[in-house]
């Protein structure tokens, strides 16, 4: 792609924006946007490096818990289970730990509670959150006094935020699959923005000093 | 790093050695390299540039890429001198190649008049260390405009009625407004306060080969791609490499200051990124290493002649630390003020500035700002209602609902200078190179915390006023952790209360200069940055001053 077409692309691209600013501000949105989109090219694909399969099917299973798919898209359709997985195998090392540990207790919790199940992608929906919610030291819902397995309360937590990040982490950088994440919470998914920027900014007319707001009453 | 910059050895004795090259440390490698000298700016974090920046929340907010990292070097905390410290987390700062200053929010207020002469005004404050500056605001308003033109910060003069006299308007507009901007406008108008737009360190208008914001949205905690943000990285290094005659020296972690038999500094002595040792000579050392840093770096290089620690004859080394009060509160309304695009602040207001003691009950006064400075993944953490579920269906509806509904009033005021609070040494915890430990103590002052819960009584009442759907704060708590670092080196005229003098030299060492957030004499209402840039820029003049008249050798 030539410099013009590129332009042309991201004027496109950048829904919203005017001709004039975007040629104001070329040169830079041009670096911002190649950065970007170099960084996304690097991802891999989805290939599990940490975890086996039968783990990736409940870490998948407990991830859809924290953020679930109901009209919109949650935790499973952004790909977190494979988010976590890299980051496990790259940045997190030191969390594998916790998983490997953790991972193991929770299912242990899942027999206690419901004896004819083994595993937590086995159980339904309002079983599964029961099983959280009791590791949730946080949690409202009433709690029965099971064995504490602290192991499991601090993997839940540490899903709990791998989960989060994996699902609003800027999709260039491995999570948040197709910028779901994003669609959920309403962020478009741009690398520059131009104001007006929301409902309260639209309609201000430019600064004006506070002696003729008086006059205006 | 396209431009090209000498090489000197270490055994090269350059005209100064500058340890840190953040907002202080950058404007000094200008100035003085400008001014004719040979410098070597020794940094140690590394050298990161625009390609390196990222909105990766992961390796910039949770992997500390462009901060102090808390395994490498970790922290202790106490509140009180008879406290046994505990290992935590306890500050924040800059560590690469422009600092602090490349990943802060670029809100660049100049200090007012009264922050000067506070002391004067209305007397001491019993069992504090409240004092004048022996400058006064009229010495440092050349320098203020300097900082704005020099390295471009956007604003609009008059307009706040509070604002103290300037020689010259903003070099730019100020930044667009932000619908957390509006908000806060017309509620503070209802109410009779006077908001204006935000002076910031970034740029509204294409400058001097660098962009105009683009509002990409990830700036506080980020370095920016495009060079906006006006960090000493993006500006005061770049024009100290054209100069030719400085170099600046990344990954270079100095832990000690020489001194030879006549008790004058003769260099500095840093670990390189293999841990070598090295000893980098110079006529002269300049230490811009934070207000964390420099009392530590000056306690570190205690030695016979100087068993306190360098430039330590008054015993306040690391002493009288201000961590400016202040705190959050949050608030959301029915429609979408899609806050997350752009930079954070686009409102300031200055009404509350100098409060009477006689009339609220305690002494300070502050500013309050309109802002959203969350990325998607800390206001899922940190940007909900309180009693909002951490996860499962309502945590998502939550999540869905108020990202783009939410703002933030931020309330920054004074902190009273305590001898007790303060930056030592750790006498068991080490780094990663063996070194004693950064520890604070710290407990606010009974009136930094009044003064806290007064203004967040103003930013409630603020958002009563503008139809906010729900507000929020949490208590204004004692601090334990600290991000201004301000006053632990301090400016005065006489040696047994204050480190330097109003050159910035030591009292102690004739060729020893300390010039960052340390150098303040009181906490002014928050964002320190321009003032100690300001500091920078008349440092820079006054030192070069002494060595042209050959009063730094003699």
């Amino acid at each position: 792609m030539n410099e013009l077409n590129r332009r042309d692309f991201l004027l496109r691209a950048g829904t919203g924006l005017s001709a004039t600013w975007v040629s104001a501000n070329w040169l830079a949105i041009l670096s911002a946007a190649t950065h970007a989109h170099n960084a996304a090219k690097a991802q891999t694909p989805p290939k599990f490096e940490f975890f086996n399969p039968e783990e990736a099917t409940e870490i998948e299973a407990i991830a859809t818990r924290i953020i679930p798919t109901d009209e919109t898209p949650g935790a499973r359709e952004a790909g977190v289970v494979y988010f976590i997985d890299r980051g496990l195998a790259s940045f997190g090392v030191e969390d594998q730990k916790t998983y490997r540990e953790g991972l193991p207790e929770l299912q242990a919790r899942v027999s206690e509670m419901f004896p004819s199940v083994s595993k937590f992608s086995g159980l339904a929906a309002e079983q599964q959150d029961a099983v959280l919610h009791s590791f949730d030291e946080r949690s409202d819902s009433p709690r029965r006094a099971f064995r504490a397995r602290p192991g499991a309360q601090n993997f839940f937590e540490t899903l709990r935020q791998h989960t989060i990040a994996g699902f609003l982490i800027d999709p260039d950088y491995g999570g948040n699959h197709d910028g779901i994440g994003w669609k959920v919470i309403g962020r478009e998914r741009e690398h520059m923005f131009q104001a007006p920027f929301g409902y309260y900014d639209k309609d201000y007319p430019g600064w004006q000093p506070a002696a003729k707001e008086a006059e205006k009453k | 790093m396209t431009v090209h910059q000498p090489r000197y050895k270490t055994s090269d004795e350059v005209d100064f050695v500058i340890i840190g090259s953040g907002a202080a440390g950058g404007i000094l490698a200008k100035e003085l390299s400008t001014n004719g000298f040979r410098v070597v700016v020794l940094e140690q974090g590394p050298y990161l540039t625009e390609a390196d920046f990222n909105h990766n929340e992961i390796e910039i907010l949770a992997q500390d890429k462009l901060t102090n990292h808390p395994k490498l070097q970790p922290n202790t905390f106490r509140k009180t001198p008879d406290e046994k410290a505990k290992p935590q987390r306890a500050l924040v700062y800059g560590r690469c190649v422009g600092g602090t200053s490349v990943h802060f929010t670029a809100n660049f207020w100049r200090f007012h008049e009264i922050d000067f002469i506070e002391r004067s005004k209305i007397g001491p404050i019993a069992g504090t260390g409240f004092m004048d500056w022996p400058i006064t605001y009229a010495d440092l308003e050349p320098y203020y405009t300097k900082v704005e033109w020099e390295i471009g910060v956007s604003g609009l003069a008059g307009a706040s009625p509070f604002d103290p006299p300037r020689s010259k308007p903003y070099p730019m507009p100020p930044l667009p407004v932000k619908s957390s901007g509006v908000i806060f406008e017309r509620a503070a108008r209802k109410l009779g306060w006077h908001p204006f737009p935000a002076p910031m360190a970034i740029l509204s208008q294409a400058r001097a080969g660098r962009s105009a914001c683009v509002n990409c949205g990830f700036c506080l905690g980020f370095g920016c791609e495009v060079s906006a943000k006006s960090s000493s990285l993006a500006t005061a290094i770049r024009m100290a490499e054209r100069t030719g005659r400085c170099e600046i020296r990344p990954n270079s972690y100095v832990h000690r200051i020489e001194t030879d038999a006549n008790g004058r500094a003769t260099g500095a002595v840093y670990f390189d990124e293999k841990r070598n040792t090295h000893l980098q000579s110079a006529k002269a050392v300049v230490v811009c290493a934070n207000g964390a840093e420099t009392p530590r770096l000056l306690l570190l290089s205690a030695n016979k002649q100087f068993p306190n620690g360098l430039a330590n004859s008054s015993g306040i080394v690391g002493k009288y630390l201000m961590l400016n009060s202040g705190g959050v509160v949050t608030g959301q309304f029915e429609h979408p003020l899609n806050d997350y695009k752009g930079f954070a602040v686009s409102r300031v207001l200055h009404d509350f500035y100098e409060l009477d003691p006689q009339k609220v009950g305690f002494y300070g006064g502050g500013g309050l700002d309109a802002r959203f400075d969350f990325t998607p993944i800390s206001f899922a953490f940190g940007g909900l209602p309180p009693g909002t579920p951490r996860w499962g269906k309502d945590f998502k509806a939550a999540l869905a609902h108020d990202f783009n509904r939410t703002m933030e009033i931020f309330c920054h005021g004074t902190s009273l200078p305590l001898e007790n609070n303060s930056f030592s040494l750790d006498p068991d915890l080490k780094d990663a190179w063996g070194l004693p430990a950064l520890r604070l103590t710290y407990k606010d002052h009974p009136d930094d915390l009044k003064l806290g819960n007064w203004m967040f009584a103003r930013a409630h009442e603020l958002f009563d006023a503008a139809g906010a759907q729900k507000k929020w704060s949490f208590p204004v708590g004692e601090q334990q952790f600290a991000v201004h670092l301000l006053g632990s080196c301090r400016m005065g005229n006489d040696p047994k209360t204050s480190v330097i003098n109003s050159d910035h030299r030591t009292h102690d060492v004739k060729n020893l200069f300390l010039c960052d957030g340390s150098s303040l004499v009181t906490s002014g209402r928050g964002q320190p940055t321009m003032t100690i840039q300001a500091l920078a820029f008349r440092a820079g003049d006054r030192i070069t001053g002494l060595a042209k008249r050959g009063e730094i050798s003699a």
